[in-house]
């Protein structure tokens, strides 16, 4: 019955939500004011029945019902609990069906909370965020039904992809979603705001809360899945240029040229057209990445739910949403009325500066992504775009925009002197030749990336704290520190980026029990291995005794493990972390006479990849407190007045 | 700041061009997943990716024998005139072991193949092949993989198809199944 009651709730939720649609339609072509309230429940009773189905799947992936036909492909009886509820999303089916409770909770959160958008851009919001729907609950109902049963019932699963074993990976990919999909407001916000024409400072101050709130989600979910793939994989990388990760990258880039252009309208009431482009562009990148890692028409190590259908489908709604809200984009916003004009010399300049080197990635990501595809359709031939062409082409880019960061928050809105702007950052940009000095004498040469990285991230890091310099530091606003602590984070990550590439250490080597070997600060001795057996696992486990110069020796314990089912080794690495970097150490396959294959790296500051990445969302996050507040004061004395 | 009085039509007609800009591009995208979601590759079992090396002679290398009494295996030898396979093995790998029924099979049906044993110990080798059967007829003993690495093989098991000049044909990555063997053998008699 949970199943047949998870599907009944799915029915529900989408029949409200083409009666959203209807009632969305109605009001907006006549003023009823009936329809238009019931426009605000119906979303909200659409929300929680979608979340309804999700429980009854997890409730039956918590059971390990093997009657349906979901379940019994991806999950198995003796798998741990945590993995059983992560396995509910670990499949094509569940992770659309997280898809469309997102996207449907989204819609009831803008329907209980937003109070600062006219009444009929709010209700053509929540019309686009219901027609988005309509065409997710089809995908889901008729192509991915997650609740079909399995007749007769299977005796045992088949076991959940080992890789996503792992308990980083049972939260990455709903934070993700949330990000990925949330950003479908802003969407919606802005097909509302072109179907009534309303755009300025108050659309772009009701739409920042819910851009930021998605933006936060997605920082943390690339981070976390950068850490994922760094440990769980055993390369020792935490980037690949991977489809999957620029799938989840686009978005994030859009999101954040979103993020300050729509600071731009709030504030100045300038760049409208762009904005909401970016708005549409944001989402867009999000339904090409689910359909480009969906659809199977690219290889990626990240592809487990590769089906050419579903493709098709996707694919369909792909060209339904990006193209319908692209025409009335075409037919609409050369009604909306010009912004405002501002010199290049300013805060406003800045964020243009900004929002063109954060597409400029965009495109060349998107491109990156793509070529493999548009090669292999012309030639036949296949191949795939790595590191070499995105480093070169996008690195280059991404340091002139970190640049710009630094600059950025110290100029005036309107317009500023370049006198007085190069007063400003004399004191970073000292640092940064400091920074350089120290690196040409002390440090052995390296490449030319990380070493503008680490010197822009030392200067960068002192500028993003000088919006601080000389103010009431009690009474600047909490959004203003978000800025600075997500700016920081920026340099701290890079540093972490810039550092694990020039000065890391890697050994590879073939080791009988009692071999001694060196990797940065540490010595590792090879002392013995062992089998050791894990719920659904066997492994062969080598203890490493660790020692940092003179220290307290220490252990570590690599694994190679063999999953039962389905059948897989994946290699576990067993990680020491320092305050200055992480000793990760990878075993390999044995040889049969006793000499084993160990792989060790000494991989400096690579930490501040991710506390970077943890900073900058927790910026994001004191901003989103901080305009929600400031929102909530002014609608009081509104209402005073 | 609204629409500006000087702006002629002209220019005006030219802005309105420019605003569908964005959906021609989006078209132009969407024709191209089309494409490739039509007419591209997208089932796994295609997706094989085919050795570089196929279509070129075998690399040099010359191995030791790595059981006494059985010669050994250098590129040289293969090039007999007629199609034979080249199998990677090692007494320590078990998929090899998985696989021995199906090249005992292709044995039976009259394929010559010579085995190149991936760092491996004679006893072992021996033991291995006493216990699940010996198809080959040169076994040469790869200590340091340096032959692997020649031939670009990641791993053991691994098989390929050699013809009579000795170029490679086919390469065929991880262990001989039941259903592969008809694919073996149609590849032995193309290279014919």
């Amino acid at each position: 019955m949970i199943a047949e009651t998870g599907l009944a709730a799915l029915w529900l939720a989408a029949a409200l939500c083409g009666l959203q649609l209807v009632f969305g339609v109605m009001a907006l072509r006549s003023d009823d004011s009936g329809v238009a309230t019931a426009i605000r429940p119906v979303a909200v009773v659409q929300g929680i029945l979608t979340a309804l189905a999700f429980a009854m799947l997890i409730w039956l992936f918590l059971r390990t019902d093997l009657s349906v036909e979901l379940v019994a492909a991806n999950s198995h009886s003796a798998k741990p609990w945590l993995y059983k509820f992560a396995g509910t999303w670990g499949n094509h089916e569940g992770s659309m069906l997280l898809w469309v409770a997102i996207l449907a909770a989204s819609g009831s959160l803008v329907a209980i909370f937003e109070r600062r958008l006219k009444e009929k851009t709010l209700i053509a919001t929540l019309a686009a965020q219901s027609a988005i729907g309509l065409g997710f609950y089809a995908f889901l109902l008729f192509a991915s039904n997650p609740f079909a049963r399995l007749s007769p019932a299977a005796t045992e699963g088949r076991g959940l992809n080992p890789l996503l074993q792992d308990p980083g990976l049972a939260f990455h990919p709903p934070t993700l979603y949330f990000g990925y999909v949330g950003i479908s407001i802003a969407f919606s916000f802005a097909v509302g705001a072109l179907i009534t024409r309303d755009v300025g400072p108050v659309f772009a101050r009701a739409m920042r809360p819910w851009i930021l709130a998605s933006w936060i989600f997605l920082t943390l979910g690339i981070a976390a899945g950068s850490y994922w793939a760094y440990y769980e994989l055993g390369w020792g990388g935490w980037w690949f240029w991977d489809p999957v990760e620029n799938a989840s990258l686009m978005p994030w880039l859009a999101a954040t040229a979103l993020l300050h252009s729509v600071t731009v309208l709030a504030t100045r009431d300038a760049l409208r057209a762009w904005t909401i482009m970016l708005a549409v562009v944001a989402f867009s990148m999000s339904m090409v990445g689910t359909f480009l890692v969906r659809s199977g028409v690219l290889t990626s190590v990240h592809a487990f739910a590769v089906d050419p259908r579903r493709g098709t489908f996707i694919l369909a709604l792909l060209i339904l949403y990006i193209g319908g809200a692209l025409a009335l984009y075409a037919l609409r916003v050369g009604t909306v009325r010009e912004g405002s004009r501002f010199e290049f010399m300013s805060r406003e300049g800045a964020l243009v500066v900004n929002n063109v080197l954060l597409s400029a990635i965009l495109g060349i990501v998107l491109i990156g992504t793509l070529y493999p595809l548009g090669v292999e359709a012309v030639t036949g031939e296949q191949l795939s775009v790595g590191p070499p062409y995105f480093n070169a082409t996008a690195g280059p880019l991404a340091l002139l925009l970190v640049a710009a960061m630094a600059v950025g928050p110290l100029l005036r809105w309107r317009r500023d002197e370049w006198r007085n702007v190069l007063g400003r950052i004399s004191l970073p940009a000292l640092i940064s030749s400091l920074a350089l000095f120290a690196l040409v004498m002390f440090a052995s040469p390296i490449g030319i990336l990380p070493m503008l990285g680490l010197i822009l991230a030392a200067g960068v890091g002192a500028a993003s704290l000088a919006p601080l310099w000389k103010r009431n530091l009690r009474r600047t606003p909490l959004f203003t520190y978000g800025m600075v602590i997500a700016h920081l984070g920026i340099a701290v990550s890079m540093a972490g980026m810039a550092f694990e590439s020039a000065f890391s250490e890697e050994v590879l080597v073939a080791v009988r029990p009692g071999d001694t070997h060196q990797v940065g600060p540490y010595t590792v001795t090879f002392d013995s291995t062992r089998p050791v057996a894990g719920p659904n696992w066997t492994a062969v486990e080598a203890g490493l005794t660790v020692r940092r110069g003179e220290g307290e020796p220490s252990s570590l314990a690599p694994q190679a493990r063999m999953f039962s089912s389905p059948q897989t080794e994946t290699s576990e690495a067993a990680i020491r972390t320092a305050w200055n970097g992480q000793l990760y150490t990878v075993l390999g396959n044995g040889d049969g006479s006793g000499r084993w294959q160990l792989r060790l790296w000494w991989k400096p500051f690579v930490t501040l990849i991710w506390f970077g990445g943890i900073l900058i969302a927790f910026g994001g996050l004191l901003s989103l407190v901080g305009r929600v507040r400031r929102e909530r004061k002014s609608m009081e004395r509104e209402s005073w007045a | 700041m609204s629409d500006k009085p000087d702006m002629d039509a002209q220019t005006l007609a030219m802005k309105r061009f420019v605003l569908w800009v964005p959906l021609v591009i989006a078209a132009v995208f969407f024709g191209f997943f089309s494409y490739a979601l039509f007419f591209g590759n997208t089932s796994p079992q295609q997706r094989a990716i085919e050795s570089q090396l196929v279509g070129q002679p075998m690399p040099e290398f010359s191995l030791q024998p790595s059981l006494p009494g059985r010669p050994g295996l250098s590129s040289a030898d293969l090039a007999t005139g007629e199609p034979r396979l080249v199998n990677f093995f090692a007494s320590w790998c078990v998929p090899c072991i998985a696989e021995a029924p199906q090249l005992m099979q292709l044995r039976e049906a009259g394929v010559a193949i010579d085995a190149i044993a991936v760092r491996d110990r004679p006893e072992d080798v021996f033991a291995f092949l006493q216990r699940w059967g010996d198809p080959y007829e040169r076994i040469g003993a790869d200590t340091q993989s340096e032959a692997q690495l020649a031939l670009g093989s990641s791993g053991v098991p691994e098989t390929f198809v050699v013809d009579g000049d000795g170029v490679i044909v086919r390469q065929h990555i991880g262990d001989i199944r039941p259903e592969h063997v008809p694919e073996l053998l149609a590849a032995l008699e193309g290279a014919r």
